[in-house]
């Protein structure tokens, strides 16, 4: 190895340029990005191999669809042209241009229901032409009106590193205070499955009845645990665009239709899993396009009879948006799952990028718009604990959800609780699992790890434990064949009467069924919001989902609001730090060498510390001494007549005997102002006053007694920043300005001050 | 219905999971409700639901498992869809059937 110095290797390497050296290293530039590939699927809308869209209806029945001849129909195609087509409709449809219903879709004038009876007659590659047809703000306006449920909802993941049955019920509890109305759990260790399933069901039914829950694992092990009522719901039923893809995943459409007719009979909500990528993924995805491949898979979806379809940002979304459009057919596949009047759980489930701004532009449009649920799955855990992979948004993030849904005014299904609410909620949760694990013999936990659950973050802030005890839970769950009746049972003896009770009510309501119907959730009192209870009616402005003034309140009243009065708290404590009497109505000097420094109306009233953090006396101490080192001499006077910096500063240059003053308000703003200028032509400003060092300020002060000697002033450097200032800090300084604002007198003129500290 | 559902009978060891069984005609009442909103499909799969309702829950597994991808031969098949027919799904049958059809020509059959 041969040492190689640095200019030599300075002059050998190519320069780059400093803009694109800094650009390598965003966050951005670690998502992979490909080249569209139709051999491979690897095309987001259109494909030059998808099948041009048609119909052949003879004696009743389906002889060609999309292209293909009945003799040709895979078997994916059998069951759509068996099931899947309201042949009622379908010449009408299949005769209508596609521009025709993609602006049936938009058109508010236009009823749902007649955009939803046209589209049950038209084939996969007629709708997936149609979506695509559509511009990314026309999509959010037929979703707007095409979803099925007119009250949004959202769906949370609930899962832990460790399967922790504690942790688990703790953080469902918490979901459901937030507003989740579903939660979803899965496993890193299969067999674990029914005791996550117990805690879910637990956790999920404390503080308030009704929000469904699932575990999601192999189909027929889901389909166990559901029929002894351990979960409430089913969604990991996945289907696939091409046939090879469906038999790789070990089921065929009619299967399907019976796991879709099994969980029905034993009255478990169920919704199928798509989304475009997939097949690429799997390495089949016969030369088509995601669009057309996932219009399969609705119309699959659709035949099958199943209410909803979760797609449009699952495990493939990543793949499906590092080619052109993919974000745009993302929203698309969601949007053909309402036009199919299916219930849509819209994505929104994996982590889509490492950039905070694709991440955000991929879920924005769905809060705007609405969704039966706008996340199939919002990380409601912290991303490390997410065992399915870190949803696009997750626990981290939950302040910025609150913080979108106040921003636009819309509502994304959730609210902000205190803290008080959510460590109740969480201990609740905790001690019940607790209770009722050793009551049946599954686990014992003591009290101790009760409160290391409640206090933590997530699964790394929990002590090791005993690692087989989740384990040994779900085998004595699974060997006993415990069931819903065993928990409630359970949860009444141990004390919890009122989970026994919600989750009693849960299965009362389960044998009504009315949750059967298209995208149902329970409310917090149990009422079943669905198509048929709650259908949307959007039909233009000031129509379709309107939020009450409660819920409004509810999403305004975020934690980190505070009062102007709350902004300012931090004054008090530097009451009285310097003492400032008036003296007299300020004159206009006569000494060519004196500044004047010009405070604001509260200043040493009711401000005492500058944005800086930097208390008033500080900052008038540094300017004084910058104007004195400089050789001038400093006289302070307050204009108690404004509030604004700019005449405060101009009337202070008028009174000065140099002609040069300085505005200064309590909050830190400064400026050098010359008696002959108007009033915002100043000669330095430091408007960014969160910033201002004390250094800064005593250079200000010698800058200002350079100018009053007719001297050249030097350059203030260190007022770059990449911090949000504005958002930092303007709601403080509006509320420092509002005490100026008190204090202003406008009938008294200037006063000349003596400063004592 | 539900008088017996209480947390006091599932205390006392009175409940059963037979008492959580969905009762065929609420079914097919939510079938009926679903395609008068328009949607056959949705009725038919709940149609197809009430007829499941009475076959217990292992058999329930079995059949879902036949209709799998290479697990039934064609014959198997046509006795799974008789034994339906014989047990009131015909609609349950018709789907196995249906599946039968397309398997032999698709290479789906055991």
């Amino acid at each position: 190895m041969t040492n190689v110095s640095d200019s030599e290797l300075s002059s050998t390497a190519p320069r780059q340029l400093g803009r694109l050296r800094m650009l390598d290293t965003r966050r951005v530039n670690l998502d992979g990005f490909v080249v569209p590939n139709p051999e491979l699927g690897l095309v987001a809308m259109a494909s030059p191999y998808d099948p041009q869209p048609s119909l052949v209806i003879r004696d009743g029945r389906i002889v060609e669809m999309d292209g293909k001849a009945e003799a040709d129909f895979d078997s994916l195609d059998d069951f759509i042209a068996t099931r899947g087509i309201d042949l009622g409709v379908a010449e009408e449809a299949m005769a209508m241009s596609d521009l025709a219903i993609a602006r049936a879709a938009v058109d508010p004038a236009i009823p749902r229901s007649e955009v939803v009876r046209i589209v049950a007659g038209i084939t996969p590659a007629k709708l997936a032409q149609v979506v695509a047809l559509l511009k990314p703000v026309e999509m959010l306006m037929a979703i707007t009106k095409m979803r099925v449920r007119r009250t949004p909802s959202i769906q949370a993941h609930v899962t832990n590193q460790l399967d922790d049955p504690l942790l688990l019920a703790a953080d469902a509890a918490m979901a459901v205070a937030y507003g989740f109305r579903e939660l979803e759990t899965t496993v890193p260790v299969l067999a674990d499955a029914p005791s996550n399933a117990v805690a879910l069901l637990i956790g999920s039914q404390v503080g308030v009845p009704g929000a469904l829950t699932q575990c999601s694992i192999e189909e027929a092990l889901e389909l166990r645990l559901g029929l002894r009522g351990l979960t409430t719901y089913a969604e990991t039923v996945s289907l696939y665009g091409t046939e090879q893809t469906f038999t790789d995943g070990d089921d065929t459409p009619w299967s399907k239709a019976l796991l879709a007719s099994a969980y029905a009979s034993r009255g478990l909500k169920m919704r199928v899993t798509s989304g475009g990528g997939a097949e690429v993924l799997m390495g089949a995805a016969e030369r088509c396009s995601m669009l057309y491949l996932e219009s399969r898979c609705v119309s699959l979806a659709r035949a099958i009879g199943t209410q909803g379809v979760q797609n449009g940002g699952i495990d493939g979304a990543a793949m499906v948006a590092s080619v052109p459009d993919g974000m745009r057919e993302l929203l698309a596949e969601n949007l053909m799952v309402m036009m199919r009047d299916l219930e849509s759980c819209s994505g929104n489930d994996s982590l889509i990028s490492e950039s905070d701004i694709r991440r955000s532009a991929h879920t924005t449009p769905l809060l705007l718009a609405g969704s039966d649920y706008i996340f199939s799955g919002y990380g409601s855990i912290s991303s490390y604990d997410n065992t399915f992979a870190s949803s696009n948004f997750n626990g981290e993030d939950i302040d910025d959800y609150f913080v979108l849904q106040r921003d636009w005014g819309v509502d994304g299904g959730l609210k902000n609780r205190t803290a008080e609410d959510l460590e109740a909620v969480r201990r609740r949760a905790a001690k019940a699992t607790q209770a009722v694990y050793r009551d049946l013999g599954l686990a014992v936990y003591d009290d101790e790890r009760v409160e290391e659950v409640v206090y933590a973050n997530d699964s790394r802030d929990l002590s090791a434990g005993d690692p087989r005890a989740v384990l040994e839970a779900a085998n004595a769950i699974e060997g006993r064949q415990l069931s819903v009746i065993d928990i409630i049972a359970s949860l009444a003896r141990t004390g919890y009467a009122e989970e026994a009770a919600n989750v009693m009510a849960m299965m009362r309501e389960r044998l009504k069924g009315d949750h059967l119907q298209t995208a149902a959730i329970y409310d917090e009192s149990m009422n079943v919001m669905s198509k048929i209870t709650d259908p949307n009616d959007y039909s233009g402005p000031g129509t379709g989902y309107e939020m009450s003034a409660s819920r409004r309140h509810e999403i305004d009243d975020i934690r980190q609001a505070r009062s102007l009065a709350e902004l300012v708290t931090d004054q008090k404590p530097h009451e009285g730090h310097i003492k400032v009497t008036e003296v007299g109505p300020a004159e206009v000097g006569t000494n060519p060498r004196e500044v004047c420094i010009g405070v604001s109306p509260a200043f040493a009233k009711t401000v005492w510390l500058s944005l800086s953090g930097l208390t008033i006396g500080e900052v008038l101490r540094q300017i004084s001494a910058g104007l004195e080192e400089e050789g001038c001499t400093v006289r302070y006077v307050r204009v108690p007549g404004t509030i604004d910096l700019g005449a405060i500063g101009l009337i202070t240059a008028r009174l000065s005997g140099s002609g040069i003053g300085i505005g200064l308000q309590g909050k830190g703003t400064a400026l050098i102002q010359r008696r002959d200028l108007t009033p915002l032509a100043n000669l330095e400003l430091f408007s960014i006053a969160p910033l201002v060092t004390a250094k800064m300020y005593r250079q200000l002060g010698q800058n200002a007694a350079r100018h009053a000697k007719g001297m050249s002033p030097a350059a203030i450097l260190g007022l770059g920043t990449d911090e949000a200032i504005a958002a930092r800090y303007h709601a403080r300084a509006v509320a420092l300005v509002n005490l100026d604002r008190e204090a202003c007198e406008p009938d008294r003129g200037p006063v000349t001050i003596e400063v004592q500290r | 219905m539900n008088d017996r559902l209480s947390v006091e009978a599932a205390v006392e060891g009175r409940l059963h999971l037979d008492d959580l069984r969905m009762d065929p005609a609420t079914l097919g009442f939510q079938a009926d409700q679903a395609q008068a909103d328009g949607n056959d499909q949705l009725g038919e799969n709940l149609r197809r639901a009430a007829e499941l309702v009475l076959i217990p829950d292992e058999e329930l597994m079995a059949l879902y498992e036949a209709l799998r991808p290479h697990r039934s031969t064609a014959s198997e098949l046509s006795e799974l869809a008789q034994s339906l027919v014989q047990r009131g799904a015909p609609r349950c049958a018709e789907l196995v059937t249906e599946a039968a059809r397309t398997y032999e020509r698709r290479g789906l059959l055991r």
